[in-house]
């Protein structure tokens, strides 16, 4: 199992930043083994999707904003890799 | 001549992690973009495989810097003004396999997000992004001082 992510997301006006740094190796090649899919949900809709490859860093960075959140509401990032690990982690807007 | 035994080397490992991906790209299907999209080897056949020939929009910043000190971890992002903006995708021309990374955006979400790439060299960063249905796309270069493939 993978280390959890580090996951915030602060409410700024309408706006909800979410910044998420998430722990793997994202290795290319003959080894590879990277995020391929990962999905952010705001109250169990989804925010945004986004697919990976190797050329995104290792310990993978992504901020994005979104609207028509409130402060305590629950932030939740997912993502799988290519090896079919995945992994969840659930952050309440700041 | 060490660079074409790394692209060497990283073409045959991608070949191999697309065959071992065969069954996962089928259930993973649901995104904008095959998951094949992200193995291939040249700029133009990563824009076809995004949908065709962006057109060039001011309306789009691309987010990278001038010079990159490390390769290995470049922070890359991308906005749009565009209208009913949906789709960002994220592509480092000089890398073997362009295609870094695609992000779908539903309504309410802003268009606008960033990562942190990997370069193997220095080189154009484009982001491409689908507002309204069409493509749209803008590039910035980058200079890499010490390349980030090895990874």
């Amino acid at each position: 199992m993978a280390d959890p992510m580090r996951i915030r997301a602060a409410l700024a006006g309408d706006t909800t930043t979410v910044r998420v740094l998430m722990s793997h190796p994202m290795t290319t090649g003959k080894d590879a083994h990277f995020i391929t899919d990962l999905e952010a949900t705001h109250n169990g809709k989804t925010v945004l999707k986004g697919m990976f490859s190797g050329a995104v860093s290792q310990n993978p960075f992504l901020s994005f904003q979104f609207k028509g959140a409130a402060k305590g509401d629950k932030v939740s990032v997912k993502w799988v890799d290519n090896k079919g690990d995945t992994r969840t982690d659930e952050v309440a807007i700041a | 001549m060490k660079a074409t035994r790394r692209q060497a080397i990283k073409t045959t490992g991608a070949m191999a992690t697309l065959v071992s991906l065969g069954l996962v790209t089928q259930s993973q299907a649901q995104a904008a973009v095959d998951r094949a999209s992200f193995d291939v080897k040249t700029m133009a056949d990563a824009l076809k495989a995004i949908g065709g020939t962006p057109a060039t929009s001011d309306q789009i910043s691309v987010v990278s810097p001038d010079i990159a000190e490390n390769g290995a971890v470049v922070p890359v992002g991308a906005s749009s003004k565009l209208a009913d903006t949906t789709e960002i995708y994220l592509l480092v021309e000089k890398n073997p396999t362009p295609l870094a990374a695609g992000f779908v955006l539903p309504a309410g979400t802003v268009a606008d997000v960033q990562t942190r790439l990997k370069m193997g060299q220095s080189t154009n960063v484009i982001a491409v992004v689908k507002a309204g249905g069409k493509l749209y796309s803008a590039s910035k270069e980058t200079k890499v001082t010490l390349g980030g493939c090895g990874g």
